[in-house]
This record gives structure tokens, sequence and C-alpha cells, in this order.
């Protein structure tokens, strides 16, 4: 039972995609090469940049995980568009969310919080 | 019935053929994905909005993290989804013997990120650095061994005269808040005073992307560099990764359900939908730690 | 009704002898089933039981408002009648409704399957909703909740040190999150049904409307419970460990808890209508005997009003300091609602043109549904409009508004979809004349209740108030109020009347009603085509597929009161 035919027909015998072992071990070993690359990276004082560079590095890695050994790759697309729909939604939800608390934050957050504060008054006596 | 062929053990009733009861699993799981998706994706909604209007409540909250945990971890759950991956191509291939090693290698490395996590988590309660409320409670000194007992309290806040100094918060620095019970015994604290005034006697350790590796000599309670609301770093650090780490558990009970039923020969190249959906699963929990990774850990 | 002379040669008809009732006997069999139609008929049972319950709170919130002052409750009972009457009938009832109840009986039918996809995970998403069901009454036992079905965050994160945090509103998001967990699993499955269970033949545009409908809702509950899921888990480890983002004492931002409410709430909405929707657009078409009209615009307009449902969740926020920029945005895209929408309510009316109109009970509650829609969708403008909205947000008018979409349209729907399927599920026929009566008093009833609550509210009479009277209101305003909320009630006395009356006249079909026919009013979709009702695994052989709209191919049996295929055309699929 080793090697069937890679796109199986449509009949009941041998379902899904057989990914093989050689595929999933350079992907295993990309992923670990980039967070070596992404903790260097990490090191490095970019200012504002770094967030973004950890951020597109880490979507890389999702992205291989997602299409590899998830069988993404390989898989019906409409599974594919669940997981994106998903992800869209997040963004959606994230920047809506971010652009407005952006708008009142600066003007609402002047010192701690009450309870904070009070919590501080105690510990100091 | 007229069904071409004969109606295996595996296949439920109600469907037709086994590949039309695969493809049936594997997009519900994949919609259960996506909805995985959108819990985390409210947290990291939070994440991004604190992230967003305080990145300094971050880096200096990153500080207390220790990023040699994060990257093992990281390492970790990235190797046992390679070998969740195998074990899937090992059941494809009616290869039982793999597939029992490569599921138990994967329920190793979730049980080792636990245990990591384990570490992780008590080295920080041992410290004091709580989320939530008891972030502000005194520790309990014996255990908590650098927590120093000649530094005061710090419950001054750095940026309120910054912020402009409008609400009633803001002019909150501890001596004045002291109000109608206005106690003598606070007095003392006024030497450190408001902003800006930092008396040298409380230096601050390090500035704050030095690579914490060592732990920190003070509690953040008596550092004056300590941002307001620095609990919050912790709460949002506590939820995320304490509800991953939920899933991991799911994850080992779901592996070691795997286990059982490949160890009595469940599964073969006709019939591997639970080890692939349970894979489904753990890949997920491996995407999630991969973002939050960089985003706690490498600030 | 006298139907007994009716009754009696059919009930010897040999297609009874078994079916998805009688096939197991014993509470076991019912409480341990697979079968989604028995999921389907214990869900039916329990959502009405909820909302009986979530009535008799409104009845009482009615009762208090009927007269200025304290009436029969206090102000602190009065805010935990109308929180747990709101999160009882949204969580509980509405969410659940039609999909899990009604959708979980007809939709493997219809679709021509066996039954859904994961038959297991049917019944234990019910199961979660039954602990949802204990949670929502441990809130009560556990001190009641006072914080309005939103649990907007100053209000649901108060009080912790004062009643310890495993209090009423600890159970009550818990009960929440349970639901949502069932309410997700139940769209899962559904939306897995339809793509991987069609037979063929059945392709999409073949399917019923209903069907598109509860797509697309599958598609709500899948995309959107998770982030309800969430905010009630952080709003509950907030309340017991005290981490959390969202309360302004410890640090939280309590906007940032409406964003996270209403990104699901609003779409939530849409799980309410959509399937009613759907359930229209079969009565139509089915009591009119006329093919639907547009049948891809509603269909299409199903997915397009679940997409747009995502990006409107801000018009819930205009007065709560969000951004200028945001508020135009989501001001823009709500009044875009309104296009999918008028394309439903168009294409019914396009159908009803020139059609033979049976007005039935099912019939008379699909036009009481386009009315009452149609009022509801246009007083949604004047809330979308941030200017008008302004001076509505949190009155009456708003109130008024949602029990027009909520009860006016998903509940009536509801009714008018178990009136239609009930000789199908019970294999019983009601009694048509009470029916008729009946829907014309909740009809009547829901008029007078909410459409006078439409003028209190344009007056300014705000939401959640206890009382109208005393010091800061001038006794005009006191007296006019007054008159107005005494109509309102009484109209709701009507409305339960009609209710009851529902109630007992089904009940009573159940132990006399006349033996149901296969098709009683001549629908041409799968599930006519079985028995009433039908056997345990629906089809033996995949059914033949048509246009589910076709009925020229359906006859009247003057002998066993209802259609059947016409006997000139040689038909050989399917059960004639």
């Amino acid at each position: 039972m080793t090697t069937e035919s890679p796109d199986n027909p449509p009949s009941s015998h041998g379902v899904g995609h057989i990914v093989p072992i050689k595929t999933l071990v350079a992907t295993g070993l990309a992923l670990l090469v980039f967070t070596l690359i992404t903790v260097w990276a990490a090191k490095i004082d970019l200012g504002d940049l770094n967030i973004w560079i950890a951020l597109a590095i880490a979507a890389l890695k999702a992205t291989l995980v997602v299409l590899f050994f998830m069988h993404l790759r390989y898989d019906r697309p409409f599974n594919g568009i669940i997981f994106v729909t998903s992800l869209a939604f997040v963004a959606l939800f994230i920047s809506f969310a971010l652009t407005d608390t952006k708008e009142y934050a600066p003007d609402v957050d002047t010192g701690n919080a009450p309870r904070v504060v009070e919590a501080l008054d105690e510990l100091q006596q | 019935m007229s069904h071409a062929d004969a109606h295996p053990d595996f296949l439920r009733h109600h469907f037709h053929t086994p590949k039309q009861q695969f493809e049936a699993g594997k997009l519900g799981m994949w919609l259960f994905l996506a909805t995985e998706v959108l819990l985390f994706g409210g947290l990291f909604c939070g994440y991004a909005v604190w992230r967003g209007n305080h990145p300094e409540m971050f880096k200096y909250g990153s500080q207390f993290l220790e990023t040699k945990w994060g990257a093992i971890n990281t390492a970790v759950l990235i190797t046992s989804s390679l070998t969740m991956a195998a074990a899937v191509t090992a059941a494809q291939r009616d290869n039982r013997r793999a597939l029992v090693t490569l599921l138990s290698l994967t329920l190793a490395g979730a049980l080792v990120f636990l245990g990591i996590k384990y570490i992780e988590y008590s080295h920080k309660f041992h410290e004091g650095w709580f989320p939530g409320m008891k972030f502000y409670e005194k520790p309990d000194l014996q255990h908590a061994k650098t927590w120093d007992h000649s530094k005061p309290i710090i419950g001054n806040e750095p940026f309120t005269a910054a912020a402009g100094a409008t609400g009633q918060a803001s002019q909150s620095a501890a001596p004045t808040r002291g109000g109608p019970e206005a106690e003598p015994s606070t007095v003392a604290l006024a030497a450190i005073g408001p902003a800006g005034l930092r008396p040298g006697a409380l230096e601050p350790p390090q500035p704050a992307h030095d690579d914490h590796a060592e732990a920190h000599t003070t509690h953040p309670l008596q550092d004056p560099q300590r941002p307001r609301n620095a609990h919050m770093f912790f709460n949002i650090y506590f939820m995320m990764t304490g509800l991953h780490g939920l899933h991991v558990l799911g994850g080992v009970l779901l592996l070691s359900w795997l286990i059982i039923g490949a160890v009595k020969g469940r599964f073969s190249a006709q019939y591997f939908t639970p080890v692939d959906l349970g894979g489904l699963y753990w890949h997920v929990v491996d995407l999630i730690w991969i973002f939050l990774f960089p985003l706690f850990y490498l600030i | 009704m006298t139907t007994n002379e009716v009754t009696t040669p059919i009930e010897s008809e040999p297609a009874r002898e078994t079916n998805y009732l009688n096939a197991t006997t014993g509470i076991m069999s019912w409480l341990g089933t697979l079968d989604h139609k028995r999921i389907g008929v214990m869900y039916l049972v329990s959502v009405l039981m909820s909302f009986f319950v979530a009535g008799l709170f409104a009845m009482v919130i009615r009762i208090e408002l009927m007269w200025p002052g304290e009436t029969i409750i206090d102000q602190d009972t009065y805010n935990q009648m109308f929180t747990l009457h709101g999160a009882i009938m949204v969580f509980l009832v509405l969410i659940p409704s039609v999909p899990a109840s009604l959708g979980n009986f007809v939709l493997p039918i219809m679709l021509g399957a066996k039954d859904v996809a994961f038959p297991r995970l049917n019944l234990f998403s019910y199961y979660l909703w039954v602990t949802g069901a204990v949670m929502a009454v441990a809130a009560i036992l556990f001190g009641g909740v006072d914080t309005g079905w939103t649990f907007y965050v100053p209000y649901s994160t108060t009080g912790v040190d004062d009643r310890g945090a495993m209090d009423g509103v600890f159970f009550l998001t818990m009960a929440v999150f349970v639901l949502g967990f069932s309410s997700i699993f139940t769209g899962l499955n559904f939306i897995v049904t339809i793509h991987r269970l069609r037979p063929p033949g059945m392709t999409w545009f073949k399917m019923p409307l209903f069907l598109w409908a509860i797509y697309a809702t599958g598609i709500l509950q899948v995309m959107a419970t998770p982030v309800i899921g969430i905010t009630v888990l952080l709003l509950a480890v907030e309340r017991t460990v005290g981490i959390g983002i969202f309360d302004p004492s410890l640090g939280g931002d309590p906007i940032l808890f409406q964003h996270f409410f209403w990104f699901y709430s609003h779409p939530a909405v849409y799980i309410m209508i959509l399937p009613p929707m759907g359930i229209i657009s079969e009565l139509i078409s089915v009591h009119s005997h006329k093919h639907i009209f547009g049948y891809r615009f509603i269909a299409f307009s199903s997915v397009a009003i679940a997409i747009f449902s995502f990006l409107v969740w801000g018009h819930h926020m205009f007065v709560s300091s969000q951004s200028p920029l945001l508020n135009v945005v989501f001001s823009a895209i709500t009044f875009s609602v309104a296009i999918p929408s008028a394309v439903k309510v168009f294409n019914w009316l396009a159908t009803l043109y020139k059609g033979s109109i049976s007005l039935n009970t099912p019939m008379l509650y699909a036009l009481s549904f386009i009315f009452l829609f149609t009022i509801a969708g246009l007083t949604g403008l004047p809330l979308a409009v941030i200017a008008t909205d302004i001076h509505l947000h949190d009155t009456y008018f708003v109130v008024a508004h949602f029990h027009y979409t909520m009860m006016g349209g998903a509940l009536t729907g509801m009714l008018g979809g178990i009136h239609h399927w009930w000789p199908k599920i019970t294999g019983r026929m009601y009694s048509e004349v009470w029916g008729r009566i009946a829907c014309g008093l909740v009809f009547v009833g829901f008029n007078v209740t909410f459409f006078t609550q439409f003028v209190l509210g344009s007056l300014g009479m705000p939401r959640r108030y206890h009382d109208y009277s005393g010091p800061g209101w001038a006794q005009e305003t006191t007296d006019l109020f007054h008159s107005l909320h005494f109509v309102s009630t009484m109209g709701s006395f009507i409305m339960a009347l009609g209710f009851f009356l529902t109630a007992g006249y089904l009940i009573h079909s159940l132990f006399r009603g006349r033996r149901a026919p296969a098709n009683p009013w001549g629908g041409r979709s799968l599930e006519w085509q079985c028995p009433s009702p039908p056997p345990v695994y629906n089809f033996a052989e995949p059914p033949h597929v048509g246009d589910c709209y076709d009925f020229s191919v359906l006859e009247w049996d003057e002998q066993e009161q209802g259609y059947h295929w016409r006997r000139d055309l040689a038909h050989d699929a399917g059960e004639a």
C-alpha cells in the first residue's frame, strides 16, 4: 500500500492525499529555521519595524503549516476558503476595533485604574 | 441498497461512500477550526488594542518572560506538529507501528510543552507576577527570592503629567490620594516624588529591551519605571497563553484517545479520518502558538 | 370542528405503521436518539417552553408599566425581569428557534438525505442547549441578573465584591458560552450536510429556499458565535479572578466590550431572522400554488444579508463615543442591508401576484410576516441615521423596532413554519378555524402592543425604566405615557390570548386531530414526498429531485384530503 496514484480517483478507495514524509520533514526544518531567524531578528532594535517583521515571519510559518502539515495545498479549495474567511473576519474585527480605540484611548487614559490606585495605596501603608 | 460497494463497518448509515464521509468530516473540522481562529481572534483583538495604545506596557512586561523558554516551546510544538503530520501519512500507508510511535511522540511533545509552561507559570507566580489585582498584593516574602525588602513599593504614575491630567485618576500620586484618612506614615513615600524625580537609590535595573535572560532583581511594584496599569500585560499574557494551554490539554486527551485507537488497530488506509482530524486540530494549536511566541516573548 | 367522519377511512392506512415517532418507544429512545427528526422535536418543545417562561417575564414587565409608580414589582425585580426576558428570548429561544427545531427536522428531508452529517454532534448540541438552560435557571437561583441581556460592562462587572463572584451574572454568562457552542455545532452540522449530503440531482439551485436561508445562517453561526464565546469568557474571568480587559476599574476598556459584544450580536440578529425568511419563501410559494418569483435573487440575498451583517455592528454604538469616522461607515453599510431585505419582500409580493392563494393559517402568518417585517425594516432606517439615532437611542422606539423584527419577523415566521410542517411532524391536522382566529389575535395584539411603543419612543420614553412618574416628570408627560403604556399592555393581553389559543388547539390536534395526508398543502419539496410522519431514515432510496416550486405536477385528492402526483403524468420516482 505504498503509493497510489497521487490524485486519487473518485472511488471509495484511498481517500485523501498522501503527503510524503520528505516534504513534511523539509517543512518542519524550514519552520525551525524561521524560528531561529525570528529570535535573532528580535535582537536587532528596529523600532516599530520589529513587530511587523516578527508578524511577517509568523505568517510565513503559519502558511507553511497550513499548506503542508494541514494538507491544504492538496485539499478541496473550499476548506481553504473557510479558513481564509475566518482570518478575514478576525482582520475586520481587529481593524475596526483598533481604529475606534486609537481615536478615544488618548482621551480616557490618564493614569492607573481606580482599583490599581486603591491597591497601591493599601500596599504603601 | 443500490450502493456499488458493500458498506464497510466504519461507514455510517447516512453516508454512501467512505469518501463522502471523509470529506464531510474534514469540512466539519475546518469549520470548527474557523471557530477556533475566531475565538482566539477576540483575544488577538484585545492584544492589538492594548499593544496599539500602550506599547510601553508590552515593552516593559515582556522583560519578565524568558525568550529561552518561549523559543524551546516553539521548537517543541513545531516538532510535534511534524510528527503529527507524519502520523497521518503513516496511517494512510497502513503502517500501524509507525502510527503509534509518531502519535506517541506527538503526545510527548504536548506534555513537554505543558511542562515548560508549568515551569514558566510557577516561576511567575513565585515572583508575584500575577494577573489581575493580585499583581498588586505584596508577595509572600519568604518565597519571593527577588523581592527586595529594602526597596519600597512605588505607586506613582510616571505618565500622568504627560497624559494631560484631565481625569480624576490622573491626580492620584500616592501621597495626595491619602485624602480624608491621610496617614502620616505615607509621608516617607513623598521622597520618591512624582514622575521624573527618581532618587538614585531606586535606579532601575536595566533598559527595557535588554534580553531578559536573568530574572529581575526587583518586583515590578518596586520599579519606578513601571508603566501605569502594568498588570494589563500579565492579564493578556495569562489569558492568551492560558486559553492556548487549555487547548494543548485538550490535545493531550485527543492524542491519548488516538493512540488507544491506533494500538487497537481501528485505523487503516481506508479509515484514518480521526487521525487526520485530530492532526488538523493539533496543527491549529501549533499555529496559534506561532503567533503568540513573537507577540509576547520577542518584544 | 368535527373531523371524525373523515378520519375513519384513513386511519387504517398501512403507511402509518412505522414512522420516526413509533419506531422505538420509551423515554430513553428519545433522550439518546440520533434521529434528526426526534432531536428537532425535542428542540421545538424545549424552545417553546423557554418561550413561555420568557413570555411570562414580559407580561410581568407590561403589567408593571401599566400604571405610573410601583405597580407589582420593585425596581430591582424589574431590572431582573427585563434582563431575563431578553436573555432567555435571545439565547434560549430565538437563536435556536428555527434552525435547531424546524431546521433540524426539515433540512435533511428537504435535501433528500437520511440524516444530518453528524448525528451525534447534533444530539450533543441539544444537550449543550439543555446545559445552558440549566445554567440560566441557576443564574436566577443565585441572585438573578440585572445587567440587561447585553451584559454591558460597568453593569456586569460591578457588585462582585458584595455578592461574591459566583452569582447570577457568572452563571448567565457561562450559559451564553455553552449555548453559543450549541449554536455553532448546529450551524456547522447544517453547512456540512448541505455541502456533502446532497443526493444526485440536488444541485445548489434546486434546493428549496429554506435551505439557502439555513445555509446562510450556518455561516453566521460558525463565524460570529465564537466571538461572543470569548467575550463572555473574558467577562466571567473578570468577575472571578479579576483578569480581564473590559472592566474600567481594573484598567480595562468598556467600549471594547461593546465592540466584542456586537461583533457577534448583530450577526445574531440575522441568525434569528434569516431562517424565518426562508420559511416565508416556502410558505408564500406553496400556499399561493405558484412558482417562487426570482429564486436566485432570494437565494443570493440570504447570503448577501449574512455577509453585510458582519459589517454593521457599530450602529449599536453611535452614542458610545465611537469614532465619528466609524459611525459614518457603519451607518452607510447599515443602509445597504435594506437592499437584500427589500429584494426578498418584493419577490414574495411578486410571487403572490396572480397566485391562487389559500388563506389558511400558515399563509396568514406569512402575510403578517411581510407586513410586520416591512414596518420593522423601515423603522430601522431612522435608527441607522446617526442624527435621528441620537434622539431615538435607548427609547421605546428601539424596543418597538426590534420587537417588530424579532417577534413580528422571526417569531411570526416560526409560527408559520410550525403550522406549515405540523402535519408532517405530528401526522395530525390542527383546527384550521381556530388557527386563523389565533393568528388574527396575535397579529392584532402584536400591533397594538408594539406600534404604541413607536409613539412612546418618539415622545421620549426611555427603555428599561421601571417608572415614569415622580420628581423630574411633568404631570402631562406621566399621563400621556400612562395612557400609551396602558394600551400597549392591553395589546399584550390580546397577544397572550392568541398564544394560549394556539397552544390549546395544537395540543388538542395531537389527540383528536385528523390524520394528516402526506401532502396536505400541495408542497413540492421533498419532505412532502414522504409520508406524514416520515419513516426513520426518511428515504429508502435517494429520491428523485425536480423543481421544488413547480406545482403543476400535483393534483388535489378529495378522498385523501391532500395532494398527490397527477395521475396523467407517468411519475416513477419518489412516493406518490
